[in-house]
């Protein structure tokens, strides 16, 4: 019967029969995914249950579950306080990440296209010189590239924090693979009908590509999203913080309540839950092909 | 085709090129190429609070940060740091991975659930270990729970000896990463063939640590060995959780942070900061390269 079991079903990496032995094992893995589930879904809980409370119940030497009355009210005092700009880190931050997604897509999937489709004699050094810059760990390059980003006088400003992060050879490395093994077919009968370059990249790869687009830009948005050394580095000044440097900075300055702090995190949260419900197959996806998030 | 549209078609490819790859190029120049031959030339010279050399030092600032006792201090929190959470990170994510992809119903939301932290960012965690669950003296839900066994409340993010202060440190990023590299795992155990499984049925492998051990782990190799270079290079990139669960203390203080002081903080000295960092990277790449050597990574592979 196991056999059977394992032939018709899907794969079982560690198989159990259903002896005794079995089905202690199966109700311990059934506690183990509980408690796991438990352990990784209360921090959101925590979030909600200080975000709608009161800050003398957040503090109150007894902690409870629940918060004694929801403060609903706690959202519209986060965007009427004035001397919090929560909503202009936010529009930084939305801006940051769509435009900074945008554009590191476009160049990375024109590069990307042009390294794998267009014959050009010196594209193996190009494409290897694209490759070095893997080498390079990403953190480590802060300095020097707020030493580029300063002599240009961006520091502080929307351009300083986007423009700089739009040149992913990782991207481009990724997207040359994926069209080496875009059916060629495809693009000959647009040839056919007379398509350049342009055209066979704008009305068929790129149409054809969506899914592949969708998996990086998931994965590209909420990166940016979530950035927080570089926008600390670039963001001198409060009207260029992202929603991350805010965050941080109003733990350290206390210039926020921290009902106020936890309402701010929870609305920070909510365009990646909402991405991460729309488009989790395609997030997924982005992961299992690239294996690195930021 | 004759031999003159040819030529004109090589031509035309050669423009094409560049217009689909020059952008991107010039972007890289400017922004990796340029940054990383700069701060060479920087970590020669000295500079304070000033991106333009003044002084050159020739070696010095490498020697400086080489002997300078917060720097290697920090590669010492960096090595403890992956001590901790590198093989964690591997066990716990494989463990979850072989729980949910085990699991015959509601398979999705169990995977959805543990990959959901990982669309956090590490600051709104650390925000929610620091003044929710670390909180080290009145409310914190951690020193609740201890008080319902009757034991005393920690200063979590202050106790140096004993150093209680890893496990926030450590707790925070297993909870953002777990599911990242759940789903790694998950691919790759999706990708063993089931005849293998049937295999060793036939051969009477016992099911569990038998067929765990000898099928199941052997096929995982290429996902195993990503997963811990993945790990390791994370970890020595680690800034956001010690930046805001710790801010810039002495006792963990991992290289970035400390880099970070040195060179933008208060002092601004991007001469020793551009050393210390080429020195991290060289750092990172052996480890990499040697990794890469001794466990084989893009030979294993199915």
């Amino acid at each position: 019967m196991a056999a059977a079991e394992r032939t018709a079903g899907t794969p079982q990496p560690i198989g159990y029969s259903r002896s005794g032995i079995g089905r202690i094992t199966l109700v311990l893995r059934w506690i183990a995914l509980a408690i796991a589930v438990i352990l990784f879904l209360l921090p959101f809980y925590l979030v909600l249950r200080n975000a709608l409370a009161t800050e003398a119940d957040i503090t109150a030497p007894e902690w409870t579950l629940f918060p004694k009355d929801l403060q609903w009210g706690n959202i519209s005092e986060l965007f009427n306080d004035e001397s919090v700009p929560i909503a202009r880190a936010l529009w930084n931050s939305a801006v940051v990440g769509v435009l900074g997604t945008a554009g590191q897509l476009l160049l990375a999937s024109m590069a990307g296209y042009g390294l794998a489709r267009i014959p050009y004699k010196h594209a193996d050094k190009v494409f290897y010189a694209v490759v070095a810059t893997l080498m390079i760990p990403g953190a480590v390059t802060f300095i020097p590239s707020f030493i580029v980003v300063s002599s240009l006088g961006w520091v502080s400003s929307l351009r300083g924090l986007i423009i700089p992060t739009l040149f992913s050879g990782f991207a481009a490395f990724l997207f040359r693979q994926y069209f080496l093994s875009f059916p060629r077919e495809l693009e000959e009968a647009a040839r056919v009908d007379g398509a350049g370059h342009f055209g066979t990249f704008w009305r068929i790869v790129v149409p054809n590509s969506l899914p592949f687009f969708a998996a990086l830009a998931a994965i590209t948005f909420i990166g940016n999203w979530n950035s927080f050394l570089w926008p600390l580095v670039i963001g001198q000044d409060s009207s260029s913080w992202t929603i991350q440097v805010a965050l941080s900075t109003y733990v350290t300055a206390q210039t926020i309540n921290i009902h106020q702090l936890f309402m701010a995190v929870a609305v920070s949260i909510l365009p990646l839950v909402l991405i991460f419900a729309f488009l989790q197959r395609y997030l997924i996806q982005g992961v299992t092909q690239s294996g690195i998030k930021d | 085709m004759s031999p003159r549209t040819t030529t004109k078609g090589i031509r035309g490819n050669t423009l094409w090129f560049w217009v689909f790859v020059g952008p991107f190029v010039i972007g890289l120049l400017v922004f990796s190429y340029l940054p990383i031959v700069w701060s060479l030339v920087l970590s020669f010279f000295e500079a304070r609070n000033t991106v333009t050399p003044t002084e050159f030092v020739g070696l010095r600032n490498y020697v400086d940060m080489l002997t300078d006792r917060n720097f290697l201090s920090s590669l010492g929190t960096f090595s403890v740091f992956a001590l901790f959470i590198v093989p964690l990170t591997f066990v716990l994510s494989l463990a979850l991975a072989l729980l949910v992809n085990q699991v015959k119903i509601a398979r999705a939301f169990f995977r959805s659930v543990f990959f959901l932290p990982t669309a956090c960012s590490y600051v709104v965690a650390s925000l929610i270990w620091k003044l929710s669950i670390f909180n080290g003296v009145r409310f914190g839900l951690a020193n609740t729970v201890l008080d319902w066994f009757g034991i005393d409340q920690i200063a979590w993010l202050s106790t140096v000896d004993p150093p209680w202060f890893w496990i926030p440190i450590i707790t925070v990023r297993l909870w953002l990463q777990l599911g990242f590299y759940m789903i790694l795992f998950i691919a790759g155990l999706q990708r063993i063939s089931p005849a293998l499984y049937e295999a060793a049925y036939v051969d009477g492998a016992r099911p569990g640590w038998q067929v765990f051990r000898f099928i199941t782990l052997p096929q995982l190799r290429a996902t195993a060995v990503a997963v811990l270079i993945l790990n390791l290079i994370a970890a020595y990139q680690a800034f956001d959780e010690f930046y805001n669960l710790l801010g810039n203390v002495n006792f963990a203080r991992p290289p970035l942070v400390y880099l970070y002081g040195i060179s933008l903080g208060t002092i601004q000295d991007l001469g020793h900061g551009s050393a210390g960092a080429l020195i991290l990277a060289a750092i990172i790449m052996i480890v990499t390269l040697l990794q890469n050597k001794i466990l084989g990574f893009g030979k294993a592979n199915d």
